[in-house]
Parts: C-alpha cells; structure tokens; sequence
C-alpha cells in the first residue's frame, strides 16, 4: 500500500495551479506540504483525494484507500458527538468508535451536540472520524488549526501509531508535528506562477495566437 | 482533415470569417425574397384571407426555435464526450437566438391566432410545448450565467441540455394526452394530402432556408465573440497570475 | 447507505431542520386560493384537485435547496464524495430522505386540505393515490436541480426557473388523475403514466444528480 503521484497537474476553477508534481510515500511514512498560502497545497490535496481529477499525470493508489480531511469540519451542529462518528462508522463499515474516541479525548464530550463544542473540539472530532474510516492513507489540510499545543500533540501521537501500524499520511501544515518519519515537500517550485513556460499550453484559448 | 479540426479555436476563427459574410449573405436574400414573395405575390387563403402571410415568419421560426434545442443537444454532447471547448462555446451562443427564434414563434402564433380562433393565447398543447421550451432557454442561459468557472458551467449546461431534452419530449406528448388541441396539423409534411397548397408552399420553402441560414450565421458570430470572451479571460487571468 | 437516510431523517426533525416547513406552506398556499378566486363552493370544487397538485409542487420546491446545500456548507458532501458510497447512492437516499420529510406529510395533509376545498367524495382516494405516485418523482427530480445549483451564490431562484420547466409532465399527469377522479371519470390511464414518470425518474435522476455533483465539487 504506497502512494504515488506522476508528474500531476492540478487545477482548480478552472486554473492550472500546479504542474509537474511527482512523489512517492511508502507505508509507514509522512510527507508534510509546505509553500505559502495559495502556493496549492489544498488543491494538490484535493486532487490526490480524486475530488478534482488531475489535468495531466496519474495518482496512484489503491481505489478506496484514501481518507481526506479539508477546512471544513464536515460535522453536523444538530448531532451528537456519537452520532456523528457513529454516523461515520455505519458509511465507512468500521467496527465502533471506541479507538477513535479514546485517541481524540472524546468521552466526555460523547452527548454533547456538536454545534455546542468549541473550534479546538470540532476539530478533534473531524480527525477523529479518520480512524473511523480505517483507511491506509490520510489526506489532511491543515488539521492542527485551533487545536491547543497538548491535542496537537495527541494528534501527532494518532498520527504516529496510524504510521506504525503501515498506513501513510501526506500532511499541509505549517507547524512541526515531530514525526520521526517525516519528509517535506515544497510545493512552491511546482506552481504555475514559478514557471510560466508550461502555462501558455494547458488552455486552448492561450495558445493561439492572435484570434 | 477530420471534422474535428474546426474544433481547434483558431481554425474556427479563420474558417468561420471566410465563411461568415456568404451565410450572411445568403440568409439576408433568402429572407427578404421570401417575405416579399410571401406578403405580396401570393393569394390571400380562402379561409383565413390575409392572415395566412404570418405563416412566412411563423412557421420558420418555430423550426428554428426547436431546431436550436436539437443543434445545442448535439454540441453538448461533443463537449461532454470529446470536450472541444468550441462545442461548448457554440452550445452557449445558439441558447438566446433558439429563445429568440422561440418568442417570434409564439407571438406570431398569438397573432395569428386571435382572428383565427378569437383569442390571443390557447392553451393548446403546441403553444403550450413552446411555452415550457421557451422556459427552458431561460434556465440554460441562467446557468451559464450563474456558474463562473467555464469548463464547470459547460459540464453543467450539458448535462441540463440532456436532461432537458428527455423532459421537453415527454412534455411533448403529456400536453397532447392532456389537451387536444386547436392548432392545425403540420403545414408542411410529406404526405401532400395535408399540405399548403404549392403557392404558399415556395416562398415558405425559401423563408425557412432562409432563418437556417439566418440562424448559422447568428451563432457563427455569436460563437466568434464568446471565443474571444474566452481568449480575454485566459489572457486577464494570466496577467494576474504573472 | 441506510445510515445516510437514516442521519438525513434525523437532521431532518432535530431543531432546525425544517420538517414541516413544507408541510406549513402547502397549508398556508391552500388556504390562501380561495380568497383569490372567491367563495364560490362550485368553482373551488371544479379546480380542487389542480390547486392540491400545485401546492405540493410548490411546498416540495420550497424546500429542495437544502437537499445538498447543508452538506455542501459544512463539508460533509466532500467527505462522502470520498466515502465508499457512490455518489449515485448519496443522490438516491437524499431524494428518498427528501419525500420522506416532504412528499409523505404533504400526502397526508392533503385529505384534510381537500375537505377544505370541497373535493368531491369519489376525487379523494384518486387525489392521494397521485399524490403518492407523482410526489418521489418531484424529489427526484428536484434532487438533481439542486445538485446542478449546490454551491452557487443566490442558487434558489435558479433552482426553481431549471426544475419547474422538468416538472410540467409529473404535474400534468398527477393533476389530471386526481380531476379525472374527482369527476368520476376513469384516472387510472393518466395514474398508471404518472408512476411509469416516477420509476423513470428514480432509476436515472441519482445519475444526472451525481454527474452534476462531481462538477461541483471539482
């Protein structure tokens, strides 16, 4: 079970945002995107999610293997904690919600509607639906966002044994996680703003000449 | 040379410009020779006395007015398969001339139809079909207009353009099940029994030669200027990215 | 596939979740038709059977948008889009969720709203046989308009103008079953019509609605 992503071009709107992206990560390893804001970080996460098919290149990976988490929580205010993962476990087909809850501190808050948790809890619950998916390879932008130095730290830890166990993670972040198996990637030298070159093809409409 | 190289941007720009002004041409002549021939050169109907002469914009311009639809199913189904980004653009800029043709279809007919059957509107299932057509070209285009990112809004307006063609038909034959009808069958058809007499017949034939040209002619311009549209959001879009 | 029906029923009658707002509109459509066309017991009779079709067509409009919009807002549909569920299954239990919580109540309401209209004794089970046959094709159809319209600024006005043209035919076979009914005349013909509509519908509107979903979530 490994990921990988053959010289992928990536769009989103409409817009070639990154072009030329190729990498591999192995079971039991992390990659972290790093670039600036806008550099396309979530569109190349989005495009390994098969959420926006890729212009150009091939991602490989086994079909139903990946799991993604983007901005947005993607949980229901009206729902319980419970509910919600329960809700998840019943998509996924997982055992129970025992692992995720106990990994994520969430026992007390298992009654409490989600629309009543604070930002740092919602975003423990997001992740935590990742272990409900039992998926080999995580997708995740920006997890750690409003998440106190000791649930970052509790995260790092999930992702840790998510990697011992073989999975693998490709990781947008800014903050260091202390994973002792990870590498970087900037994605900055891929977007199409650093090569200007290789725009002029991908629209029809550019490449035309006077019209 | 393979039909689909009219498909490339550029070769349609030449090519449509070289063949523009003949189209135009040959629509203007055809239109005019026909209304002129029609309004003054023909008997007035033993029936419907002069009121007839609306057949020569009526009948062609509800032609035209389906025709659309079918030339936009058509060019959908091209961007939606082999995603030629002028079919697409073609699709778009057929939707308000069909919607055009549509409108002059059923106030010709509401004009033609007060003296004929003593009222402006009949909810005859042919008016009727029109009509819910009519709505049709006002969703495609509200779409189009609505989605900005382009690829996005043509993957979108096709799918609509599929859709809205299996519905149109089954509309079709809902409203003769619901309503039988006051209008006329087709005035032109193959079997001669029901047909207008030949009189009317030519400059009918030339009227409706006319508006197809009229109507290639239209959406050949009209596709020209949503290239270009295209051409200076590409190009807009690359100055701010730059 | 069952849990997403099941969690869509439940968001659905939670605080919030708008059942029975539908349901509120057909009442109040209803009620307000004769005050436009006057008391007259013989003419509301006569058109008893049009203004329930319209009204339920109305209430189920109302209520499309928040089909996929909710999901969309909070991310949810790009999680399921990348769950093992097909996005045709996804489409499917949305619209069954839909006339769960729409089409049912207002299936049921409409008896109570006929006797307010006048309807003729032998138009009532042909009225609610329609309503039951014709009202998951207006689900399912809706379903697609609004995934054609998901995550569009201002898309409801929109979705209405796109979705009331692929109405016309559920409305006029639905309609005409229940006032052939009520004038005693044999309905089946337009009835049998109008449930080979909502078969139809139900088979292929979950593909249209999913093509239209992965657009918009590109």
């Amino acid at each position: 079970m490994s990921l990988r992503v053959d010289t992928i071009t990536c769009t989103r709107g409409g817009l070639t945002v990154l072009s030329g992206v190729s990498f591999s990560v192995a079971p039991g390893e992390a990659l972290i995107l790093r670039g600036p804001n806008g550099a396309g970080k979530t569109t190349l996460l989005r495009t390994l999610a098969g959420l926006t098919p890729p212009a150009e290149g091939r991602v490989d990976a086994a079909p139903d293997s990946i799991a993604y988490a983007g901005h947005a929580d993607g949980l229901k205010a009206q729902l319980t904690v419970a509910e919600n993962l329960t809700f998840w476990t019943g998509v996924f087909a997982a055992d129970g919600i025992a692992r995720a809850v106990e990994a994520f501190d969430l026992t007390d808050l298992l009654d409490r509607r989600a629309g009543n948790l604070s930002a740092g809890q919602k975003r423990r619950l997001s992740l935590a639906r990742l272990l409900v998916t039992g998926r080999p390879i995580w997708c995740l932008d920006e997890p750690t966002v409003s998440l106190d130095t000791e649930n970052v730290a509790r995260f790092a830890r999930a992702v840790e044994a998510h990697l011992a166990g073989g999975g693998l993670a490709v990781i947008a972040t800014h903050i260091d996680l202390g994973l002792p198996t990870a590498r970087s990637l900037d994605v900055t030298p891929f977007t199409r703003r650093a090569r200007p070159a290789s725009g002029a093809s991908d629209d029809p409409f550019l490449s035309e000449g006077a019209l | 040379m393979s039909i689909w190289e009219y498909a490339n941007p550029r070769k349609f720009m030449t090519t449509s410009q070289a063949v523009l002004p003949w189209v135009a041409g040959l629509a203007a002549v055809l239109v005019i020779t026909g209304l002129i021939w029609g309004f003054f050169f023909t008997p007035d109907d033993f029936r419907m006395g002069s009121t007839v002469k609306v057949i020569y914009i009526h009948v062609p311009a509800a032609i035209m007015g389906s025709g659309t639809w079918f030339m936009m199913l058509i060019t959908s189904l091209v961007w939606l398969i082999r995603r030629h980004h002028v079919s697409a653009l073609a699709a778009k800029a057929a939707a308000p001339v069909g919607m055009v043709f549509t409108l002059i279809g059923l106030i010709t007919g509401a004009i033609w139809g007060q003296p004929m059957w003593g009222t402006w509107w009949e909810w005859d299932p042919r008016l009727t079909a029109f009509l819910i057509l009519f709505l049709f070209y006002l969703g495609y285009m509200a779409l189009w207009e609505a989605v900005e990112n382009p690829d996005a809004a043509a993957d979108l307006t096709s799918v609509l353009c599929l859709v809205g063609t299996v519905f149109a038909v089954i509309s079709r034959y809902a409203l003769i099940f619901w309503n039988q009808g006051l209008h006329q069958g087709a005035s032109l058809s193959m079997d001669a029994e029901q047909n207008v007499a030949d009189v009317f017949a030519y400059p009918l034939w030339t009227c409706i030669i006319g508006f197809l040209f009229l109507f290639v002619a239209l959406v050949l311009y009209r596709t020209r200027t949503e290239i270009r549209a295209r051409r200076l959001r590409a190009l807009i879009q690359r100055e701010r990215m730059a | 596939m069952i849990e997403l029906l099941v969690r869509d029923l439940r968001l659905a009658i939670r605080a919030g979740g708008g059942f029975g707002l539908g349901l509120a509109f057909f009442l109040i459509a209803t009620i307000l038709m004769p005050f436009g066309i006057g008391p007259e017991t013989g003419m509301i009779t006569i058109i008893a059977p049009g203004i329930l079709w319209i009204g339920a067509l109305l209430a189920c409009l109302l209520s499309l948008d928040r089909i996929f919009a909710l999901d969309w807002e909070d991310g949810s549909l790009e999680l399921l889009a990348t769950s093992p569920l097909p996005l045709e299954a996804v489409a499917g239990v949305k619209a069954l969720a839909h006339w769960l919580t729409t089409g049912l109540p207002l299936v049921a309401a409409a008896p109570v709203l006929a006797v307010l209209l006048n309807l003729p004794p032998q138009g009532f089970p042909w009225l609610l046989a329609s309503l039951a046959v014709g009202t998951p094709a207006l689900s399912a159809i809706g379903t697609f308009g609004a995934a054609l319209t998901v995550g569009l600024k201002r898309g409801g006005l929109l979705l209405s103008l796109l979705v009331v043209p692929l109405y016309v035919p559920t409305l006029l076979f639905g309609a005409e079953a229940a006032r052939r009914g009520a004038e005693g005349l044999d309905a089946a013909t337009p009835l049998v019509l109008l449930a080979g509509i909502t078969f139809a519908t139900a088979a292929t509107m979950p593909f249209a609605a999913a093509a239209a979903l992965r657009v918009n979530l590109r």
